[in-house]
């Protein structure tokens, strides 16, 4: 009899305690550290930035949009003054082809995931109870918006001067993933550090020939 | 055991309405219009103002932003940061008599000012770093 007793007292507890943390972690809208710079971000400001030798600031805001439109970006925003570029892309999350291909796999293979785990749940539930054929539905990746904005400034020579002839470039990358219910799925930051190569390798080939054609 | 039911019951309900009276809270800008600006605003001697919003935009990223907009005239920029949540940040940069700028951030989250202090602190301590000026707080 009491053991039991004792049992059901630690249940409740513990459904007590869940319930607390949710009330304290359910309200919170911001995570404390949203502003703070992260142990990683100076190794992510390592993959996003490159300096790059002999072109003015303007040259290289061009050929970055030619980039850009090369991988289908559309710009949203730029402000040449402050070297500022924006541009997004919306695309099929299950779309291998996608210049975030790498991404699009994983989340290919986690549809993959989430269907056989549906299936095996569904399975279990399914027991004895024709009613209930359906089970859990796989919910899964369809839709993505890619936002990536370039940042350009002058590098400084020794004495501390800004350089015509140098420039440093920031790229950084977001993207937003609704699933088949329509629900955001992903809100993240994209910090692999192929994309970022991939980007790199592709601008050098486009800041080629935006010297060549100037 | 009835009545431990009845608690988790009322628990339930807690969980469920317990948000909408901090959305209140967050919508009661009254009190606190002037303390809003105390830590969402700081001045930092410098008249460049291309420099101050390059730093900010600079700021933004190291902080995993990616922009919105930006415009030198006006001096603004925003940017959004996607990292399980959208956070939303609006940065103006404006003259304060002719040998400082002033900054002031505001951010939102979904529909909801960020009003934390803590948060705006980080910003201009990182912003701090890359203007290599102190920020000062603004009476």
């Amino acid at each position: 009899m009491s053991a039991p007793r004792v049992a059901r007292g630690r249940l409740i507890r513990v459904v007590l305690m869940a319930s607390c943390f949710l009330l304290v972690a359910g309200c919170a809208t911001v995570s404390d550290n949203s502003m703070q710079l992260s142990a990683d971000s100076l190794q992510l400001r390592q993959l996003q930035t490159r300096r790059i030798e002999g072109i003015d600031e303007k040259t290289l805001l061009a050929a970055c949009v030619g980039v850009l439109q090369d991988l289908g970006f559309n710009i949203d925003e730029s402000e040449s003054r402050l070297g500022v570029i924006v541009a997004s892309k919306n695309r099929s999350a299950v779309d291998v082809g996608d210049a975030v291909g790498g991404m699009v796999v994983d989340s290919l293979v986690n549809a993959a995931l989430d269907a056989m785990f549906s299936a095996l749940f569904g399975d279990n539930f399914d027991e004895g109870d024709d009613e209930d054929e359906d089970g859990v539905e796989a919910v899964y990746d369809v839709t993505q918006k890619i936002r990536a904005s370039i940042v350009t400034r002058p590098a400084l020579d020794s004495s501390g001067q800004p350089r015509m002839d140098a420039q440093v470039l920031r790229i950084t990358i977001q993207r937003l993933v609704w699933d088949s219910e329509g629900k955001i799925s992903h809100a993240e930051s994209i910090e692999d550090p192929k994309v970022y190569q991939k980007f790199f390798d592709r601008l050098s080939k486009s800041i080629f020939l935006e010297l060549q054609a100037n | 055991m009835r009545v431990r039911y009845r608690l988790l019951v009322i628990i339930g309900a807690g969980l469920m309405f317990g948000c909408v009276s901090s959305i209140d809270q967050v919508m009661k800008t009254d009190q606190s219009a002037v303390q809003l600006r105390s830590y969402q605003e700081r001045a930092f001697d410098t008249a460049d103002k291309e420099r101050t919003l390059r730093s900010v935009i600079a700021t933004l990223q190291d902080l995993s932003f990616v922009l919105d907009k930006a415009d030198l005239d006006l001096g603004v920029v925003s940017a959004t940061k996607l990292s399980g949540y959208q956070l939303r940040v609006t940065v103006t940069v404006r003259p304060r008599g002719s040998s400082q700028m002033l900054v002031r951030a505001n951010a939102q989250q979904g529909e909801m000012t960020v009003e934390d202090p803590k948060p705006y602190q980080d910003f201009f301590a990182a912003l701090e770093k890359s203007m290599f000026l102190t920020a000062h707080e603004v009476d």
